[in-house]
């Protein structure tokens, strides 16, 4: 199989198929991923040719999920587990955070744990209570952990793979409401590295940085103001721990503005490290504070208010305004 | 225990004492696999000698009026989702009577915890079945003050309130107060650590809690077995409380069974589990696909334990209801229905503004800086559009 045009989820698909089959030792675990095929059907067809030792529908129990994750990745297989939604893997933070995160550290690294913990987020798709967040920087702030987040299906499909093959635990957000965007996929490509960010739209006079579902708001927002005459850099930062400091501050040398779009709350997040970073490395060439554009310090809101709450092409676009009118 | 029994026993002193241990628990008959079972499918009253109830003819025609509009309410919000006025809607098609038998023996001071499906159980607590279809419309996440019906609001993360409605159940009794607690999960929540910690907690605590799992056969896509391998009220035993395997579909033994164990919590006996046997009809959720998991055979055959049609045919049979209260009832399904598509299509969205509101009780100054900066930002389209 080599180039093909393929929607993001069926690319996640076809990279655990390609797990599967590559190696015998990886397993995929959650609620609902066998027969169902997965609430979003990314799993769809694999219990079938894979058979229900291998891809298996779990209890309803999140702890349960990762803990045992663990436990089998202790006696040397690599399970990737499904939580089903963003607001549910809370149950399972506990064996996240205290285990999964620091079994390494703790055992002087004579203990490897390869599990990828998959996890649909982000809004947009007009869901009710805890179907919508964006928690990633609670985990990217636990070290440990590895966080990425894909925004097109070529990285949904090599990210996969690479978390797949890491010896490390690494949480795989997928932009849910992004799930069915096409775009091309060549499988016998030489991915570039797991955790380099990467220049998606060259440009001048700004550099927008995002990663996951907001890549396409920023690339939207960069045409938008084309037509104004702006020249705007967009950086897909694909991994939010470690975060890929050079790339981001090559741009920002370029352009000399930076404003970081995501959909998780700003107070605290994600942009707060890489505005304190971005200014700490290029104090001096920045033309104006970074910028950040993301949810408010609110829960996320009933869905007929998240037009509202998650930053969309005018509230990217102002930002923009505000950084350039320095 | 028996309902005539407890309805027998003498008004209750408000602030009763409690026994603070398990030691008075009732034993659980060892190995009982069988249901409780006070109506068949045919239609036909049986004995129980555990559970007798004899419900009057009034109070029977109420319990078939209380869940033919629980049905036809939510067959309308099935609808209204079809319709798009929704964005999701969760049936409790086919678990009527075990929300109806459940819901009609509460006091008005016990207090509701549910899950999000507790449409039936909602109305017997009083609650405009309107204000349900808020969280589902996307406009609140709520919708109702749980406090003015002693219905908690639905909880989404799976299992969680079965630890609310313990430590609610545990306040009661530090209160010494006369109420009990009726908490709403499914087989699927069973998993869950945070039910296997309520029920530590409330045998621990002696807790005045019952809980009520709706064994519907499924939680989206998996079965009860990929959940447990004991039948899920035996659960109950190893915590140290009794648990019982209602009929879910019988309106009767529900009713009787919920009766005897609020009542059991009531008079200090503690925690216990119901498990009430019963089956969604429906899809999990308007956005789920049963045709991927399950056969039409495995729907047709429940169909045949219908809890309505079954209270009917012995509401006909034993000539306890006409044909006008028939007809009365069909009527009033219809306005109940109207009223709801109604309200639904009026509900308004709420105002941008709302996003700041209610994140905190004493108010936060990052909030009011963001709420600040989110009007300004908002007043600068309207200044646009002025041409100012
Ligand atoms: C912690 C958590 N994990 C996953 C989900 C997604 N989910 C919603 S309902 C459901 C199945 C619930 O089954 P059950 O407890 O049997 O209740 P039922 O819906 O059948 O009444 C799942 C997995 C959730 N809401 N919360």
């Amino acid at each position: 199989m080599a180039a093909e045009k393929m929607s993001l989820s069926k690319a996640i698909n076809a990279s655990l198929r390609t797990a599967l089959e590559s190696d015998p030792k990886v397993l995929i675990m959650g609620e609902d991923v066998g027969k169902l095929g997965g609430v979003f059907r990314v799993t769809d067809g694999l219990q079938k040719d894979f058979g229900e030792d291998r891809v298996i529908d779990t209890p309803l129990a999140e702890s349960g999920i990762v803990g045992t994750a663990i436990g089998l990745a202790l006696r040397g297989y690599r399970p990737v587990v499904e939580i089903q939604f963003d607001g549910f893997v809370f149950p399972a933070y506990d064996q996240i955070v205290t285990q999964l995160a620091k079994m390494h550290a703790r055992s002087l690294g004579k203990v490897k744990l390869p599990v990828v913990v998959r996890i649909p987020y982000g809004g947009g798709i007009g869901a009710v209570e805890h179907h919508s967040e964006s928690p990633e920087a609670l985990f990217a702030h636990v070290a440990g952990l590895k966080v990425i987040s894909p925004a097109n299906a070529s990285d949904a499909y090599w990210m996969l793979q690479q978390a797949i093959g890491s010896d490390d635990p690494v949480i795989y957000f997928e932009p849910k409401r992004r799930y069915h965007d096409k775009s091309e996929v060549d499988t016998a490509a030489i991915p570039g590295p797991l955790h380099a960010a990467r220049v998606v739209r060259p440009g001048a006079d700004l550099t927008l940085a995002a990663y996951g579902p907001m890549v396409k708001v920023a690339l939207d927002a960069a045409a938008a103001a084309a037509e104004e005459g702006k020249s705007i850099e967009v950086v897909d930062l694909r991994s939010m721990s470690p975060i890929d400091f050079d790339t981001i501050q090559r741009s920002v040398e370029r352009t000399g503005r930076l404003v970081v779009v995501h959909e998780a709350p700003v107070f605290l997040g994600t942009g707060s490290e890489i505005a304190a970073r971005i200014t700490e490395r290029c104090f001096y060439h920045l033309e104006a504070p970074v910028l950040r554009v993301g949810g408010f310090h609110s829960p996320y809101p009933p869905s007929r208010l998240e037009d509202e709450y998650l930053p969309g092409l005018d509230r990217v676009l102002d930002a923009v305004d505000r950084a350039l009118a320095y | 225990m028996t309902v005539e029994s407890t309805a027998a026993r003498k008004p209750r002193r408000s602030g009763a004492k409690r026994s603070t241990t398990a030691r008075d628990a009732k034993k659980q008959p060892e190995g009982q696999t069988e249901l409780v079972q006070l109506l068949t499918p045919e239609g036909e009253r049986v004995e129980h000698p555990e559970y007798a109830i004899d419900p009057t003819p009034e109070e029977l025609r109420g319990l078939y009026r209380d869940m033919v509009l629980t049905r036809r309410f939510d067959a309308e919000a099935t609808t209204l989702q079809r319709q798009g006025e929704l964005g999701l809607w969760a049936s409790l098609l086919g678990q009527e009577a075990a929300q109806i038998g459940s819901g009609r023996a509460l006091h008005d001071d016990d207090y509701v915890f549910p899950t999000y499906r507790e449409h039936g159980v909602a109305w017997c607590r009083g609650v405009d079945p309107t204000n349900l279809l808020g969280m589902f419309r996307g406009v609140n996440h709520g919708g109702w003050d749980p406090n003015s019906n002693n219905f908690h609001l639905y909880t989404i993360v799976i299992g969680s309130q079965t630890l609310h409605a313990t430590g609610y159940a545990m306040g009661i009794a530090k209160d010494g107060a006369d109420a009990a607690v009726l908490a709403y999960f499914g087989d699927g929540a069973s998993s869950q650590g945070d039910v296997a910690e309520s029920f530590t907690f409330s045998a621990v605590y002696n807790a005045p809690v019952v809980f009520f799992c709706q064994n519907n056969q499924w939680a989206i896509s998996e079965p009860t077995e990929k959940q447990t391998r004991v039948p899920l009220y035996q659960r109950a035993q190893g915590y140290g409380f009794p648990g019982v395997r209602v009929d879910g579909n019988d309106v009767l033994a529900c009713l009787a069974v919920t009766k005897a164990a609020l009542e059991r919590a009531r008079t200090g006996q503690g925690p216990m589990l119901i498990e009430a046997f019963t089956y969604r009809m429906g899809a999990h959720t308007t956005s789920d696909d049963p045709t991927r998991y399950r056969s039409p055979e495995e729907r047709e055959l429940w169909e045949t334990k219908d809890p309505i049609l079954r209270l009917r045919t012995l509401l006909t049979r034993e000539g306890l209801a006409d044909d006008a209260f028939f007809a009365e009832l069909e009527r009033e399904s219809d306005a109940l229905a109207k009223r709801v598509r109604d309200a639904v299509r009026a509900m308004p969205d709420p105002d941008d503004m709302a996003l700041f509101e209610h994140t905190y009780a004493d108010g936060h100054a990052l909030v009011d800086e963001e709420r600040a900066q989110f009007a300004e930002y908002q007043a600068s389209f309207v200044t646009a559009e002025e041409g100012i």
